[in-house]
């Protein structure tokens, strides 16, 4: 929370401070207007003069007027600095998200950052607003209050002054108690979140498993689990101002003891006692506007530091300097210069301390090559993909794309060498054109490009007459192989220099897949593809065919030559071609 | 009738519905009152005795009577202490009344959630859904738990000096006559300003809710293709938006609690000066005119707070709306009334002249028949789009027939009630779905209480268990947000073996394996083949290995079953179905 307040707070403090200065002008002019009465009704009543009067009733006339500018005046600055600060933080929010690695994205789960993006700058947002409003007045009349009863009487006034600690205690100790109980509530929110999505994304299958009703109880204990942290947060809270009450009231009857020792000693007059209490209900008024504050600023707190824990996260994937790695290519040979794209001893886990998932892996593709991986389920497929694009780095060993080591480039400079379709990948709700184009600046050309070697041109053209292209969210109108086409296209669209396409024509026929991937052949001919499949036939043809079992190595070779010598591969290769090859 | 009356009748609709959820707390909502006007008459005692205490020191130096001092000032923190347990009391039973509701109020859209059709999710933003169900309940709930409270106050005060200021001087409420309407119009023509402003803020917050949860679903993709900034720069837009929205309901909010102040400072002010003029015209007497002022100030105090909170009702009111707007959408059709459940499914499907599409004017299938018998394997095979995953929607009643008609066992579907329909078939879908729970969990969500060794039988079957055992936890690990570090292909046995659990008659393969290579693919066919046995089933897959051995072919193209045979007379045929299997020689 510091840091949210050093860093986004701190510079609206100048208009702020400005806001502050009209706030506290307006509320003396109405603090004013009581007086003036007073002094109406005291003082000139008596003098019998009606032009006085009337004087000064235009005299309050103008207090009020200026109240009412200046208040409106300081609460749209307040309005203002609020969306200001929650839109810079949001924004800044929003961008360290995007930017977040994939180690870090997994230890904060994106539920719980969705509802940090939403509700937790909202609290802020909220809180930065309403002090603003309400911070103003009630500090005014607190130690305006406090200042008067001084003049009136200091040892019943030393009273007052005696359970200022007690109360700064009290609401320290409530809000200590409280800014846990709020961080708990969020953490219960993350789950409520996650929750509905889930349902949401699992709606058919909850309703083909007839599970709405369990789906139902589970949702309930979420949902009791926030209210239960809702209402304690609150218990603790409604501690404040009952406490605040009885603490004011008992300390207004030992005022009014000690009054009564000084009367009786002569040092003081009843009339005292009396105006001191009417001061007492202005303070107690103000301390309770005091404690409603910090009942807010509690939550914030909680909130803020949700927000900073991410906006603190550290970098974990440095970018090395260039000439330190070079260096220690000096001695390398040529070829690995020359090479696209080099793997060279690599191994990493996922968990630490865990079996890796790559194990010692080596391999080169040249420019316009083709690397098909193959292999079961978890034998590390995609992990090899996850570290050439550096989603993660590697435990030991280096991956080099055009010689250089992926740790050497930025991350903007290495991503523009790939295309990519990730199993699972996300379709967003706006048109196919903007889905291929992703905002990068394409031409309606190259995107049609695009379309057309993705074999997605004729079901585009298709729709484009009656649906206007637009998708629904995650793709929902399309079928599985036009979206895999769609994704294709994406990845297509920048002429990658490395295209990866990871198990993503699974949904395809084979017909289209084959006039795909001939296509890509023909007219990406520079691009080296890097191809995961579970068809022997989407592989077959590429230069390299990596094999894959439990992170190791089994077979490197092209088609031919892995039919000579890798057991597995020919396993692989007959379940699906060579039987039928016979049968056909 | 105009738009802005519809809004105005809606808004009106919107107060009675919450007001129906807070009438169900009736009870406790009476005690509160109670509580309320409770503590009001104790906070009124206790100026009462602070008044005798100081009567008590009134005689001067040396003559106070300290006994009656002593004596009121005990009575003091007698009733301060009271009126506090009071006033904690009533704060306990706020939180309380306001949780229930809160809490109803999300169940009722939760449950609501799982009632609506399928397709409704596929146009309508996650995140703006999580929106309504936090962020507006949550707003709902904040004013009713300190709102309510202080309008109750408001209104006792209110009655009350209003009633005092009418005994003292009949004459002076006259200028109330032209401040307290002149009040009225000013909030109810800043709320009406203000209306559409809240209303705005809470869509514009959701729609920043929903694109966000979209942008950070998608995160590793546009981080992948370095269109960080591109996200960026579009959330900046509906940032901005957001943020405006907010600054102008916040900013015309603010302005009602002034504005009603000046009312009221201007009507004390007219209240002294012809007060004044009244005592110099000698029909009133200086006490009168002070506490007169006294209670019109404690007349204007409530209604400033009053006016100060009223930003903050319409807020809830604006967030209410969207949550109501949400439960009032069209849910699944009701089960016919004399709809029967489906019961001992022998797993005869028949599908006669089908005619379907997602929207009216566009049929996807247009006229689909053929005849599934108990215990065969339907395979269906064609181009993408189709028409296939549309038809498992129907036989799941996802959707229903617009012409046609599905049977089951010689029942029309429409018969049936969906429950018992569904529950007759297992399914494993393309979009593999696993939930934040552990693998057991997940395992054995569509068999409640399946035992440990039953779903390690289904893990093994699926060839799943090894990658099981190699977690950390092995089968109480937790899956975490949907299942970051676990592949596609894992995903799927995760839910081949999910369906290997549930004894259902009838399954729906609908590329199920997709994503699973050959090897593993045979090695699990004798257990799929297990599972298939004795149960009709839907086959969908493009890997035509995986279909050869279905008894029943079904080529469809463009909503119609254009061959249907075996594997065998369809390569015979030498039609559509023989060239899409050689293509993957090609």
């Amino acid at each position: 929370m510091k840091g949210i307040l050093a860093k986004y707070i701190r510079p609206y403090f100048g208009q702020m401070g400005y806001g502050f200065v009209i706030k506290f002008t307006g509320t003396i002019m109405d603090l004013c207007i009581p007086y003036i009465l007073a002094h109406i009704i005291d003082e000139v009543i008596p003098q019998q003069d009606r032009a006085l009067v009337l004087w000064w009733g235009a005299g309050m006339i103008l207090c009020s007027v200026l109240a009412v500018t200046f208040n409106v005046i300081a609460n749209r600055k307040a309005s203002l600095v609020a969306s200001r600060v929650t839109r810079t933080l949001r924004h800044d929010l929003f961008e360290k998200i995007m930017y977040l690695s994939n180690r870090n994205m997994d230890a904060f789960t994106k539920p719980s950052l969705i509802s940090r993006m939403t509700s937790d700058t909202y609290d802020i947002q909220q809180t930065v607003a309403r002090i603003q409003r309400l911070g103003v007045r009630a500090p005014i009349l607190l130690i305006g209050g406090i200042f008067v009863t001084f003049t009136l009487d200091w040892a019943m006034a030393l009273v007052l002054v005696a359970l200022l600690p007690l109360l700064a205690a009290l609401s320290v100790f409530v809000s200590k108690k409280g800014i846990p109980i709020y961080a708990k509530l969020q953490e219960k929110t993350d789950q409520m979140v996650r929750a509905v999505r889930e349902d949401i994304a699992g709606i058919r299958v909850i309703k083909a498993l007839s599970k709405t009703e369990y789906e139902r109880e589970k949702f309930r204990q979420v949902n009791a689990a926030v209210i239960e942290r809702e209402k304690k947060a609150g218990m603790v809270m409604a501690v404040m101002n009952p406490s605040l009450n009885i603490f004011l009231n008992l300390g207004l009857v030992c005022v009014i003891l000690v009054g009564a020792f000084r009367v009786n000693a002569g040092v003081s007059e009843v009339g005292k006692i009396l105006a001191f209490t009417t001061y007492f209900t202005l303070i107690l008024n103000a301390m309770m506007s005091i404690s409603k504050m910090f009942s807010m600023i509690s939550k914030s707190i909680a909130s803020g530091g949700r927000i900073w824990r991410v906006l603190d996260a550290g970098e974990d994937m440095e970018v090395l300097p260039e000439e330190g790695i070079s260096q220690a290519q000096e001695g390398q040979d040529k070829a690995e210069a020359s090479a696209r794209i080099v793997f060279d001893h690599v191994t990493f886990s996922y968990y630490k301390g865990q079996m890796p998932s790559v194990k010692d892996l080596s391999f080169t593709v040249q420019k316009g090559e083709t690397l098909g991986i193959i292999g079961e389920i978890g034998s590390g497929k995609s992990t090899v993909l996850n570290l050439l694009m550096r989603m993660y780095d590697t435990d030991q060993g280096r991956i080099l794309v055009d010689g250089r080591d992926v740790r050497t480039y930025s991350p903007k400079e290495l991503k523009e060498k790939f295309g990519v379709v990730f199993q699972n990948d996300m379709i967003f709700e706006d048109t196919i054109a903007e889905n291929v184009a992703l905002g990068r600046s394409l031409t309606q050309e190259q995107i049609q490009e695009a379309l057309r070697y993705a074999q997605a041109s004729e079901f585009v053209s298709q729709r484009s007459q009656e649906e206007d292209n637009a998708l629904n969210i995650r793709g929902a109108n399309l079928s599985g192989g036009q979206k895999q086409r769609v994704l294709i296209a994406r990845a297509l669209a920048m002429r990658p220099e490395i295209l990866i396409l990871d198990d993503s024509s699974s949904a395809l026929d084979y017909k289209t897949d084959a006039l795909l991937r001939k296509g890509i052949r023909e007219h990406y001919k520079d691009t080296t593809l890097v191809i995961v499949a579970q068809r022997i036939s989407s592989i077959r043809h590429a230069e390299h065919i990596l094999v894959l079992e439990d992170g190791n190595v089994i077979g490197y070779g092209n088609h031919e030559e892995l039919m000579k010598s890798c057991e597995t591969y020919r396993e692989i290769s007959h379940s699906q071609m060579g039987e039928t090859e016979a049968a056909s | 009738m105009s738009a802005q009356q519809e809004k105005k009748r809606y808004s009106r609709r919107t107060l009675i519905r919450l007001g129906q959820y807070l009438f169900r707390e009736k009870w406790l909502l009476s005690l509160a009152i109670f509580c309320t006007f409770g503590s009001n008459l104790f906070a009124l005692i206790g100026p009462r005795l602070t008044g005798f205490a100081i009567g008590a020191i009134e005689p001067g130096p040396g003559a106070v009577d300290f006994s009656r001092v002593f004596y009121y000032a005990g009575w003091m923190a007698v009733f301060y202490l009271v009126s506090a347990i009071m006033s904690y009391g009533l704060q306990v039973l706020m939180i309380t009344i306001s949780r229930r509701v809160v809490y109803r109020m999300r169940q009722d859209l939760f449950e609501k959630l799982l009632c609506l059709p399928v397709g409704y999710f596929d146009i309508h933003q996650t995140g703006d859904i999580i929106s309504r169900i936090s962020y507006d309940i949550d707003t709902v709930n904040a004013s009713l738990s300190n709102d309510l409270v202080q309008l109750l106050t408001t209104v006792i005060t209110v009655v009350g000096s209003l009633s005092m200021m009418i005994a003292i001087s009949p004459r002076l409420v006259l200028v109330f006559a032209f401040t307290v309407p002149l009040s009225v119009c000013l909030t109810k023509f800043l709320t009406g300003k203000t209306r559409p402003l809240f209303r705005a803020r809470s869509v514009k917050l959701g729609e920043l809710n929903g694109f966000v949860e979209e942008m950070i679903t998608g995160q590793k993709t546009l981080k992948a293709y370095g269109r960080e900034e591109y996200a960026i720069g579009r959330c900046d837009i509906k940032n901005d938006e957001a943020a405006q929205a907010f600054y102008r309901a916040e900013y015309y909010g603010s302005i009602v609690g002034p504005c009603v102040n000046f009312v009221n400072n201007l009507s004390l002010s007219l209240t002294g000066v012809f007060g004044a003029l009244l005592y110099l015209a000698g029909s009133m007497s200086i006490g009168d005119i002070s506490s007169f002022v006294l209670y019109s100030r404690k007349f204007s105090g409530p209604i400033n707070e009053a006016a100060n909170i009223v930003s903050e009702l319409q807020s809830a009111l604006a967030a209410a709306e969207r949550v109501f707007t949400l439960m009032d959408e069209q849910e699944e059709p009701k089960d016919r009334e004399n709809a029967i459940n489906l019961a001992n499914v022998e797993g005869k499907v028949e599908v006669s002249h089908v005619k379907f599409g997602y929207l009216p004017d566009k049929t996807i299938i247009h006229d689909l028949s053929f005849t599934a018998l108990p215990g065969r394997m339907i395979a269906i095979v064609g181009h993408t789009g189709a028409g296939k995953t549309t038809l498992i929607n129907l036989l799941m009643r996802f959707y229903d027939v617009q012409a046609g008609q599905i049977r089951v066992d010689e029942k029309d579907c429409m018969d049936l009630t969906r429950e018992s329909l569904r529950r007759a078939y297992a399914m494993v879908l393309q979009d593999t779905w696993l939930f934040h729970g552990t693998v057991y969990e997940n395992l054995s969500y569509g068999k409640e209480g399946a035992t440990k060794e039953e779903v390690e039988k289904a893990a093994r079957a699926a060839h799943i268990h090894s990658f099981i055992m190699r977690l950390p936890d092995g089968y109480d690990t937790l899956l975490t947000d949907e299942g970051t570090n676990i592949s596609k292909g894992q995903k799927q046995l995760l839910t081949i073996a999910r369906a290997m659990l549930l004894d259902a008659r009838m399954l729906i393969l609908d590329e199920a394996t997709s994503n699973v290579d050959t090897r593993t693919e045979i090695r699990i066919q004798s257990a799929m083949r297990n599972l298939m046995k004795d149960k009709t089933c839907f086959v969908i897959a493009h890997r035509l290995s995986t279909i050869r051995h279905a008894d029943l072919i079904l080529v469809v193209d463009d909503g119609e079953v254009v061959e249907q045979g075996t594997h065998r007379e369809l390569m015979q045929k030498n039609g559509a179905y023989r060239k899409l299997y050689e293509a993957q020689f090609e």
